[in-house]
């Protein structure tokens, strides 16, 4: 769908690497441009016509977001460096001073390092403990084994609403309703499911969301942290400086400014915000069902070709999202991608950030083909073409 | 050497490498030795005596040109003094970086001749060498 909006595509590069980054639509590069030829002042400086163009863009996107999450104050929407920003927001702004020695944190072996190490950080800082709920055969979280991980020293559940590796999707709403039902928090690190289908934050009942801009059409260097407002009331920025401080003198007497800009210290990316709003735009005029559809169907049918490659072990067969991950047998996966690539085909060799996985699927190492909703019929045949001679992948790998 | 022969004698490596070995031995040095873009991970064990390499062995995972690499480098250092063994590794990374060197020292490690045309796979093919480097020069 919607190719020729692509500049990239134009290139007739085979882009199967959407996990990673998406490619850029041009009235997404567009609105940049435009920040920057036609109004690139600062924000919230509104002394001038100019600067008050700037806070009517950088503000219209976070309304933007909002929307789109279905978030219920704009003062929830927090714009970030990316999900690894926010992620480490939520855990050392707020769980820092909220979890206690003994507390425990439960997360999967699936997770990205962004939603492991920070929490591992906050173990040895605190004593806290990071626990895993157990993945079922097909690598899934069910909610047998959340309860089953449940403690009544459990204090804050952190999930990716789906994984970049294996592709699952969590039952998020069942999640939050146990675990608020016990005062559990629920983070979601939704840079994998974001982009790829509706999300509803308050039919979902997150307490937490982290997202990144550039998954999704938008521009690297920006993303967003939503909160409920009475938790992010109680967030601690981990940065501070201009912008976020109301007043503050000579004697250390400090006030700052309320919710949304306390917690977005220093210039913000006000490119990459615009841009983020524009990108959203331009998912919403799709439609977020329609690209979960296509997604799925693309993913269908990737599966029942790949599958008839006998040389071929595929990773995940269930999975909900775009990606599949899959070896060519006695073929380390970066070779494959080595061979890939000569034929302007972009994939993902390696563990994909989330180096605990490999204890659970017994493979270190996989490709990944991850795909969006510009990505075609044609493209898998072409890579399933590539694959399906081993020898000749051995011949020209190297 | 053509490029056939080339691509034999890499994929020969790869596919059975000399040396492979499970665990740490005792009476080895050991480094690992991994690259930053990628996945490749090797640990390699080296037994010197009496100023000369007694033995190097390996183990870990990597892509067909650092695991042939690591093979090849393996039994063409087995034998040599240090000094000797540094000075073949000093050819082989003027070779991977397009520069000047003594080819005909370097036996069938020059089969990498031409990777310097390839900038995401010279570390690949470097990567052994940069491990047992950091052991040699300990050593010394």
């Amino acid at each position: 769908m919607n190719r020729s909006d692509f500049p990239l595509l134009k290139t007739g590069v085979i882009y199967l690497d959407n996990g990673a980054t998406t490619l850029k639509p041009q009235c997404v590069i567009d609105k940049i441009t435009e920040y920057y030829q036609e109004y690139s002042a600062n924000a919230h400086r509104g002394d001038y016509d100019l600067s008050f163009k700037v806070d009517e863009a950088y503000e219209g996107a976070r309304e933007i977001v909002r929307k789109f999450i279905n978030a219920r104050y704009k003062e929830e929407i927090i714009f970030t460096s990316g999900t690894t920003d926010s992620l480490n927001m939520i855990v050392f702004g707020f769980f820092k001073r909220f979890l206690e020695s003994g507390d425990e944190v439960l997360i999967t072996k699936s997770e990205h390092a962004s939603n492991v190490i920070p929490w591992f950080m906050l173990e040895r800082e605190l004593g806290a403990k990071v626990k895993y709920i157990e993945l079922d055969d097909n690598h899934y979280v069910t909610m047998e084994n959340v309860s089953k991980a449940i403690t009544p020293n459990t204090k804050v559940i952190s999930l990716a609403g789906i994984t970049n590796v294996i592709g699952d999707e969590r039952p998020i709403k069942e999640i939050t309703e146990y675990a608020h039902e016990r005062n559990i928090f629920v983070v979601v690190d939704g840079a994998q499911s974001v982009p790829h289908r509706d999300t509803d934050v308050q039919d979902l009942d997150i307490d937490f969301l982290a997202l990144s801009g550039h998954k999704m059409c938008g521009p690297t260097g920006v993303g967003v942290l939503y909160g409920k407002k009475e938790l992010l009331e109680s967030m601690v920025p981990v940065r501070y400086g201009g912008g976020m401080n109301e007043s503050f003198d000579s004697a250390n007497e400090v006030y700052l400014k309320e919710l949304p800009a306390r917690l977005e210290a220093g210039t913000p990316n006000i490119a990459g915000v615009i841009g983020l709003g524009e990108a959203i735009k331009y998912l919403e005029a799709i439609g977020m069902d329609k690209i979960k559809e296509y997604e799925c169907d693309l993913r269908r049918y990737a599966i029942d070709k790949l599958i008839s490659i006998p040389h071929i072990d595929i990773i995940n067969l269930e999975a909900d999202g775009g990606i599949i991950s899959f070896n060519v047998d006695d073929i380390f996966s970066q070779d494959v991608a080595y061979y890939l690539n000569k034929y302007h085909v972009c994939v993902r060799a390696g563990n994909h950030c989330a180096k605990i996985l490999k204890g659970e699927v017994g493979v270190t190492s996989t490709i990944r083909m991850s795909l969006y909703f510009y990505n075609t019929k044609e493209e898998i045949d072409y890579v399933i073409d590539l694959l399906k001679d081993k020898e000749r992948i051995l011949k020209e790998m190297i | 050497m053509d490029e056939e022969t080339k691509r034999e004698i890499i994929l020969e490596n790869y596919m059975h490498p000399d040396n492979r070995r499970d665990g740490d031995q005792e009476g080895y040095l050991k480094e690992n030795t991994n690259n930053e873009s990628c996945i490749d991970n090797l640990n390699i064990y080296v037994k010197i005596n009496n100023n000369t390499i007694e033995d190097i062995y390996f183990n870990g995972e990597a892509c067909a040109i650092s695991t042939s690499s690591v093979s090849i480098m393996i039994h063409n250092l087995i034998g040599k003094t240090i000094k000797e063994a540094l000075d073949y590794i000093d050819n082989f990374e003027k070779m991977i970086e397009g520069k000047e060197y003594d080819e005909s020292i370097l036996n069938d490690a020059i089969v990498y001749n031409e990777i310097h045309k390839q900038n995401n796979r010279k570390n690949c093919a470097y990567l052994p060498y940069r491990g047992i480097k950091k052991i040699l020069e300990k050593y010394l």
